[in-house]
């Protein structure tokens, strides 16, 4: 098939037929996830640490999950309750996991380059789970997935990004995947949320009118406002946001009949969406997303590692 | 003692000079300049094919010495400095603690005298503590020998401050050397603002946070007129500020350092090299371009390498917590050699001016020239010799060089201050 990769890293380093791989792979295991028993021998004896260095419950229990249901050994390794407080540095604590023998190193960290610095340092499979302000691809996967589960398709679908895409690790690695998938991106936010060259990421147009940009899109991709990781206000209030760029029921006429709403988590109700949309029976697919998180990581695992067939097929 | 440097290609453009011949030197000074000159006892130094020019000063060097000894220390930096070719430096005054009163200033003069392989001038802090908020005693500074004043590593953020720090240096008749930089527009910005910060992830650097203190700091020299150094300009516009206000007729200098002449804010890949992550940042290829027209038309005066030395472990971190700054002292000339003189863009007598006579113009320390009479401080250069550079070759204690693996042409063999050999054949004269 094909896919020969070590890490998963930088998305725009994997192609369109890696990408739909991973994503075929995914609807494989959402069969296992069917099953009475939702665990498959495949990576039995393989040892995955989840080195979390920042605080992160979904994504890291979704990473966890992923791995016991393919049977791997998983390590949670907190940096935040070990080493880097006691003034360790980095490149010692990855040297000594890697004394542990393990196989990958699954890494969030808030500092932007810190996987493919590990991935140098320790020579075994990394996969980035957010790093900093820079990327996230395992997001942008299971955000892949979900649409295309959803549209039938991803070839010349429109997608607008509506929030914090300056300083979004999602948008790092959704934008450009979009792009290798063939789609129109649009990216829409107040300037000040917007990054210096959003043409750099790969968006083909950018505005601050959501009502404008609303009627064109096929899919809807709302960020989360990440007040922790803003420098300084760059809105004068929530109130002010959401009447400008939140997602709600007020603006469901202006979108087409059948766009749906994504989001990748947490969501601030009454922020950027009202309960209405984040609840929408035909439109939202954010816990579709949640779903697709397992399943999609589980695939990155199994092309990454290279493990058995054993118990996949039904 | 006498010495007698024979069939140098002496260049010099202070004294119209590029030619063959011989230099005599005695007692520190060059006594004769001719052909066939007789020397009846001495040491006799053979020097076909070599270039020698007025010794070479970097007016902008971080020697780390006292308080950051494990990055770099006086003995091992002014070694790195003879290495690259210079007969001076002018050390920046950011130490623990910081150069701001003249004991600080005799403690470095004193380390110099006693272990540094070159002369070093002593520059004093604007403000105490580098905080932008009190004035530091300058005239005690200036008493004991401090020949400038720089808050280097910071801007002096207040408008009212820097024309404080201005008005009262002019009495001095010394220059005031400003790192430009807007500590709230740039904030925790890491790499240049637009397509490297976009691609990285990381906090942008603006080039606008430095030009607003570039045209303020203009703007106070022509209220103040105290003469204004700019240090390490980075950005095109910047430039364009530095080229205005000397048309104007005000005391403005500027200078560049070869990082931001030859690298540009694509060299910063995806391994987050984090001896690329300099202060102000490694700007785009048309800012580049920009700097290189102003080494070319005498916009920039002097060619400084910001040598920043720091530890391995300080660097091989991420990239965010990683400091500023790279080392320069034994790449800067190879690198102006390579890039500027041999493909013809700039002159032999350009490349002096830059990095040995404006330098010591702007600090207003004694001139050299290749004369009789003046001090005999002088680099001997082999023009032709390539070599690549290699970080086991470093005297410098550091080694975080953004141009490790770069093939040079043009490197100093030889270096002498005040008739002294401190460089010989390549190797430190111990």
């Amino acid at each position: 098939m094909g896919f020969n990769h070590k890490h998963l890293i930088d998305i725009t380093e994997y192609s369109a037929d890696d990408i739909m791989t991973i994503l075929e792979t995914a609807v494989r295991f959402r069969e296992v996830n069917e099953r009475r028993i939702k665990q498959v021998p495949t990576l039995k004896g393989f040892t995955v640490v989840n080195m979390f260095n920042e605080p992160s419950t979904r994504t890291r229990s979704s990473f966890e999950m992923a791995e016991k249901r393919l049977s791997a050994n998983s390590l949670n390794f907190g940096g935040s309750s070990t080493s880097t407080v006691k003034g360790e540095s980095l490149v010692d604590t990855v040297e000594t996991l890697c004394s542990y023998k393990v196989d990958m190193i699954v890494v969030r960290d808030k500092h932007a380059g810190v996987p493919r610095k590990i991935a140098d340092v320790s020579g075994v499979h990394v996969i980035d789970a957010g790093d900093g302000k820079h990327q996230h691809p395992t997001q942008a996967l299971l955000d892949l997935y979900s649409i295309w589960q959803t549209k039938g398709d991803l070839d010349k679908l429109h997608v607008g990004v509506v929030g914090d895409i300056g300083h979004s690790r999602v948008c790092g690695s959704l934008i450009p995947a979009l792009k290798i998938m063939g789609c129109e991106v649009t990216v829409i936010a107040p300037p000040t949320l917007l990054p210096a060259r959003p043409d750099v990421l790969g968006a083909d147009h950018w505005t601050s009118n959501l009502d404008e940009a609303l009627p064109e899109l096929d899919v809807v991709y709302m960020l989360r406002i990440q007040r922790e990781r803003l420098e300084g206000a760059p809105y004068p209030s929530l109130r002010e946001y959401n009447m400008l760029y939140g997602l709600t029921e007020a603006r469901e006429p202006l979108m087409k009949p059948d766009a749906i709403v994504c989001h990748p988590g947490p969501i601030n109700r009454g922020v950027e969406l009202d309960s209405y949309m984040a609840d929408h029976p035909e439109r939202s697919v954010i816990l579709d997303q949640v779903y697709a998180g397992i399943l999609t990581r589980m695939a990155a695992l199994y092309l990454l590692l290279g493990g058995s067939e054993d118990g996949i097929a039904a | 003692m006498a010495l007698l440097l024979r069939n140098a290609h002496l260049v010099d453009p202070q004294v119209g000079l590029n030619e063959v011949a011989d230099v005599l030197i005695r007692d520190g000074r060059i006594v004769e300049i001719g052909h066939d000159l007789d020397m009846p006892k001495g040491v006799e130094r053979d020097l076909a094919g070599k270039t020698v020019v007025p010794g070479l000063v970097d007016m902008h060097v971080h020697l780390r010495e006292p308080g950051f000894e494990q990055k770099g220390d006086i003995a091992s930096e002014t070694r790195a400095a003879a290495k690259g070719g210079y007969t001076a430096v002018c050390s920046m005054p950011n130490t623990k603690p910081v150069v701001d009163n003249a004991v600080a200033v005799e403690y470095v003069k004193a380390r110099a005298a006693a272990v540094g392989k070159c002369r070093v001038h002593v520059s004093g802090a604007c403000s105490q503590g580098l905080k932008g908020e009190t004035l530091s005693e300058m005239g005690d500074m200036v008493a004991h020998g401090a020949v400038a004043f720089t808050d280097d590593g910071r801007g002096v953020q207040g408008a009212g401050m820097m024309r404080r720090v201005m008005d009262y240096a002019s009495q001095f008749g010394r220059v005031v050397m400003s790192h430009c930089q807007d500590e709230d527009l740039v904030g925790e910005g890491q790499v240049n603002e637009g397509v490297a910060s976009t691609r990285l992830g990381l906090l942008g650097w603006p080039a606008e946070g430095e030009e607003l203190q570039i045209a303020r700091d203009i703007a106070l020299c022509r209220l103040t007129g105290c003469p204004l150094h700019v240090q390490h300009i980075s950005t095109a516009r910047g430039l364009d500020l530095v080229r205005a206000a000397k048309a104007e007729g005000l005391p403005v200098t500027c200078e560049a350092t070869p990082h931001h002449l030859f690298l540009t804010e694509d060299a910063i890949g995806d391994d987050y090299n984090t001896s690329l992550k300099v202060n102000p940042p490694l700007r785009t290829a048309a800012d580049a371009a920009a700097l290189v027209e102003g080494v070319i038309d005498g916009t920039v005066d002097a060619i400084v390498t910001d040598h920043a030395p720091h530890t391995d472990f300080e660097k091989d971190r991420e990239f965010e917590l990683a400091p500023f700054g790279m080392i320069g002292l034994e790449t800067a000339l190879g690198l102006m050699v390579t890039n500027l003189v041999k493909p013809g863009r700039i002159t032999w007598e350009r490349l002096v001016e830059l990095m040995s006579v404006a330098p010591r113009e702007i600090l207003r320390v004694e001139p050299v020239r290749i004369e009789p009479g003046s001090v005999a401080d002088l680099t001997v250069i082999d023009p032709d010799v390539t070599w690549t550079v290699d970080v086991a070759d470093f005297a410098s204690k550091a080694k975080n060089s953004g141009f490790v693996g770069a093939e040079l042409t043009g490197r100093a063999t030889d270096v002498y201050v005040g008739g002294y050999a401190t460089l010989e054949d390549g190797a430190i004269v111990e």
